[in-house]
């Protein structure tokens, strides 16, 4: 039975909270926008790409990132806009190499299409650049086999949930989340954790990837 | 008031062990509000809900107020006016009045803060105090187009502070400090918004004379001319013209605004000959206004600024279809479509209220929409959260902070 292997380690739950600072930098037009993309921090492309994660944990009615969403909404862009939302963040294992995704997608866009230079949004609806703010908290939850660790998961915030699977990845540049680093490494279950680094995050609400998580854990200690 | 195990229920167990989780990493800080009004408006009524919280949660915190007469006053509303962009004639002598008053605070008001939390233009100048401790400005006013004359005398005093908070993305401005994004709250536990039985909304009802038989089209805010009372009587009389509904104005007033009267006035003699119409001034009765928007079939709130708009955040924690402008915070708690409607014009007011009147079931979703929008990211604990983060990012820089 699975759950009665102990890890070499324990896995300690950690959490992540944030805050949102403001930048000052505005975009009225897709080249300022273009042009901000290359220049701001990469804890603001973060933002821009993940804020609707953290915003919706039960359902999403937005484009999975800021960008697509003012490129389409505000800018009427609505091609550009597709292609932005449709970005597979999961294939990038840090923030630099999404920015060039983002950018080369933006620029590319604007050398075919002529008129897109030539919009202007409302002042009032400017894209505003913010970044976020980390702080991650270690959380009094452990976990040392997969028993634990299934109940656990029902415990934890989503905040917690997240951190483990996003964050960690993509901000810390993480080679997997770091589910599937602990189950591989100290519990040598290398199925499960590919079994959860295998699907996308990235189309799910928290609430649901939550409950998934728990169910591929569940069913693994039932085998 | 209600205690922070009580929040549990709502948000979760674990949301709270956050909370203390971040609280425990204040300890021995001391935490010094700071503003001019203990009653009325939104800032007095997150105090009023938050320092208890923070107490029990173990953060020492305090509230102290600064004074100032009806002249100050007076000034510090045309300043609100001017910084939300209406057209103000400032003066050289107001700006000696908002000084003069400024020193007298200065000798009177006691920093008893590690961080001191200064909220809105009032009680600004205070930070020429600032000693070794760390200096927090809380602009809670739309300054996305501010009247520059006044914002630029303003600068001088915020850039001497640690950080600036805003309540959205938009307020942002270049200054040479950082500057959060940190969105007002509402408190589900509060007399405005916790769950009430029928029977007292009825009883509000029948003291106020207003039917049960018709449409209830209400909003809630100060009789404040960027509230836009007579233009929300503009849009219910186009409403009312092909569907029998009722209008309730209902706000009250704040020590802080002189001009509350006045605008009274003229919102009475827009709806005197209206039957339909209910102008009510409720002075903090907070169960009245949440029996008032309970009992409505929809809430407008057709600001022409809003600082953030916490009434929507209200009518929308009560699952209420929601007409509102498209200014300053409300478009965060509005995706328009998705959880109510946003609008530019009262014509625009107007044909959403009428597409919702007749559309109960569309109406229906968009409410439920927008609670759970609420529930998720306009809760006083997410608040608390955010404050206490605030708090601590004033001795951590970076974008990665391991606590």
């Amino acid at each position: 039975m699975a759950e009665l292997r102990e890890a070499k380690e324990p896995f300690r739950f950690h959490t992540r909270l944030h805050l949102t600072e403001l930048t000052g930098f505005k975009a009225g037009t897709l080249e300022q926008l273009l042009f901000l993309i290359k220049k701001v921090p990469g804890s603001s492309i973060y933002h821009h790409t993940h804020r609707f994660l953290q915003q919706h944990q039960y359902l999403s009615p937005e484009p999975p990132n800021d960008f697509a969403y003012w490129v389409t909404e505000v800018m009427g862009e609505d091609e550009l806009g597709e292609k932005l939302a449709s970005i597979d963040t999961i294939q990038y294992h840090a923030i630099r190499n999404l920015r060039e995704r983002i950018v080369f997608t933006i620029d590319d866009h604007l050398k075919k299409s002529s008129s897109a230079k030539l919009k202007f949004s409302r002042k009032d609806e400017e894209f505003c650049f913010m970044k976020s703010v980390s702080f991650i908290v270690p959380t009094a939850y452990i976990a040392v086999n997969l028993k634990q660790f299934a109940e656990t998961l029902e415990k934890v915030t989503f905040d917690s949930i997240y951190f483990h699977i996003f964050e960690s990845r993509l901000r810390l540049e993480r080679s997997s989340n770091d589910f599937s680093n602990w189950i591989e490494n100290s519990l040598g279950d290398k199925k499960l954790a590919n079994d959860i680094s295998r699907f996308d995050p990235y189309t799910q609400t928290l609430e649901n990837l939550k409950k998934i998580l728990i169910r591929i854990v569940k069913k693994r200690i039932e085998e | 008031m209600a205690q922070i195990r009580e929040y549990i229920p709502i948000v979760g167990q674990s949301v709270i062990e956050d909370l203390q989780l971040l609280a425990d990493r204040l300890r021995g800080k001391i935490i010094q509000h700071i503003n001019s009004t203990a009653v009325g408006g939104g800032v007095a009524e997150i105090l009023n809900r938050m320092v208890p919280l923070l107490k029990e949660l173990g953060v020492d915190t305090r509230w102290d107020l600064i004074k100032g007469g009806e002249q100050f006053f007076e000034v510090t509303k045309k300043f609100h006016n001017a910084l939300h962009g209406r057209k103000e004639s400032i003066t050289q002598r107001d700006f000696d009045i908002f000084m003069d008053a400024s020193s007298k605070n200065i000798e009177e008001v006691v920093i008893t803060g590690d961080i001191v939390f200064v909220h809105d233009p009032q009680p600004i100048v205070l930070v020429k105090k600032k000693s070794d401790n760390k200096w927090i400005w809380r602009c809670h006013i739309d300054v996305s187009n501010p009247n520059q004359k006044v914002w630029n005398f303003l600068k001088e005093f915020i850039g001497k502070y640690d950080s600036v908070v805003f309540s959205a993305p938009s307020f942002s401005q270049p200054l040479p400090i950082r500057q959060f994004l940190i969105s007002p709250s509402i408190d589900p536990l509060s007399d405005k918004n916790k769950d009430l039985p029928q029977e007292t909304i009825d009883v509000v009802l029948r003291k106020y004379g207003i039917s049960k038989d018709k449409p209830i089209l209400t909003q809630i805010s100060r009789f404040d001319r960027l509230k836009d009372p007579v233009g929300v009587i503009e849009a219910y009389q186009q409403v009312k013209r092909y569907i029998d509904c009722q209008l309730i104005l209902a706000g009250g007033a704040a020590v802080d605004d002189p001009e509350g009267i006045e605008v009274l006035e003229e919102v009475k003699e827009k709806a005197k000959k209206d039957r339909d119409i209910h102008i009510l001034l409720l002075s903090q009765n907070d169960i009245e206004i949440n029996a008032l928007q309970r009992a409505s079939t929809i809430i407008i709130q057709k600001s022409l600024k809003e600082g953030f708009g916490l009434t929507v955040s209200e009518a929308l924690w009560k699952a209420k279809p929601v007409v509102a402008s498209n200014v300053g915070g409300i478009p965060l708690q509005i995706k328009h479509k998705y959880s109510g409607l946003l609008c530019h014009s009262i014509d625009g007011a107007a044909f959403a209220i009428k597409q919702l009147l007749n559309s109960p079931e569309y109406a229906k979703k968009l409410g439920e929409n927008g609670r759970e929008h609420i529930k998720n990211n306009f809760l006083l604990t997410r608040h608390l959260r955010e404050y206490m983060l605030l708090f601590l990012s004033l001795y951590h820089q970076g974008d990665v902070v391991y606590l």
